[in-house]
């Protein structure tokens, strides 16, 4: 009982977010709403006695991918407003589409024998993230690597694409700095007693070769 | 009332149909149709978990898992393609992706 009304209540709180996603006039409120969206269904996970997978839904999409929304949307200077216009005339057509499928999913779903109950209660005394690790690291190691894999692709393919060489930034050049030789940077002079040493203005050869040629 | 099966996976179909009716009004924005891909695959995760829960079988939440990952990668590379697209084009309108070469 408690179950049933814990769920409705968290998936309404879910489908709302989803609401604000698709309806949200600024990317900034379905940001948000998209926060909304994955803690409620994170809290569903739970419900459904998925406790590894909820928390790692917000560590992933809460705590790393609407950050990076976020940090996208503030890059992006732009008016978010004009978007939004021009689809007036695929949007009968589309929402009529969409309604067709949704009805066709409900239907089938509530036409189909899913089981009514949970069939086998099992690993009571194990907890979840045990029993996901005894499958995991056994049964699926092979896609337990690749997943790890793409991961690493998806970081490479990130930097590869949006690095780019900035010719405004000073840097150190260490080649520069370790093949400095003595003469570049010293001049001996011997004084005559009581004379001192006149100021001597002197620029070293390599930055005098590179004046000369630039 | 007990919760059934039905439930969890007709609130995941709600959800896909929402998701798919998002990226169908926010035809022209590039970041509304990734965050209405993620709300898709969250509609897989949750259906997947449902049975995965009532069938009594941890397989489901394993396969959820994997498709965390993919999502997590897709919109990483996702991402970076819009700021990309928008240092070249200055918007991020979907009809300006007119040429194959950026």
């Amino acid at each position: 009982m408690i179950q049933y009304l814990l769920f409705w209540l968290f998936a309404g709180g879910m489908l709302g977010g989803a609401g604000l996603i698709v309806l949200g006039r600024n990317p900034m409120v379905g940001v948000l709403g998209m926060l909304l969206t994955f803690v409620h269904a994170a809290a569903l996970f739970i419900l459904l006695g998925a406790e590894f997978l909820g928390l790692l839904m917000i560590m992933v999409y809460v705590g790393a991918i609407a950050v990076m929304f976020l940090f996208v949307l503030m890059t992006i200077d732009l008016d978010f407003g004009t978007l939004r216009e021009g689809f007036a005339p695929y949007l009968p057509l589309g929402l009529l589409l969409v309604l067709a499928l949704a009805a066709e999913l409900l239907v089938a779903v509530y036409a189909s024998g899913l089981p009514k109950e949970v069939m086998i209660v099992n690993g009571d005394d194990v907890q979840n993230i045990v029993q996901l690790g005894r499958v995991l690291f056994t049964d699926y190691v092979v896609p337990f690597q690749t997943a790890g894999l793409i991961l690493l692709t998806a970081m490479i393919g990130a930097i590869v694409l949006t690095h780019r060489p900035r010719s405004d930034v000073r840097r150190q050049d260490v080649g520069m700095q370790i093949f400095r030789a003595k003469v570049d940077a010293m001049v001996k002079v011997s004084p005559a007693v009581g004379a001192g040493v006149k100021p001597v203005h002197w620029t070293p050869k390599s930055v005098a070769k590179k004046a000369k040629k630039s | 009332m007990m919760l059934e099966l039905v439930h969890v996976v007709s609130v995941s179909a709600v959800l896909l149909c929402m998701g798919l009716a998002g990226i169908v009004l926010n035809r022209r924005n590039i970041i509304a149709i990734l965050m209405c891909l993620e709300l898709v695959l969250l509609s897989v995760n949750l259906n997947l978990v449902g049975a995965s829960y009532f069938w009594g079988e941890v397989e489901g939440q394993v396969l959820s898992f994997f498709i965390l990952t993919v999502a997590a990668a897709e919109l990483a590379i996702g991402l970076a393609i819009v700021t990309l697209f928008y240092r070249n084009k200055k918007t991020i309108e979907i009809d300006a992706a007119g040429m194959m070469r950026g």
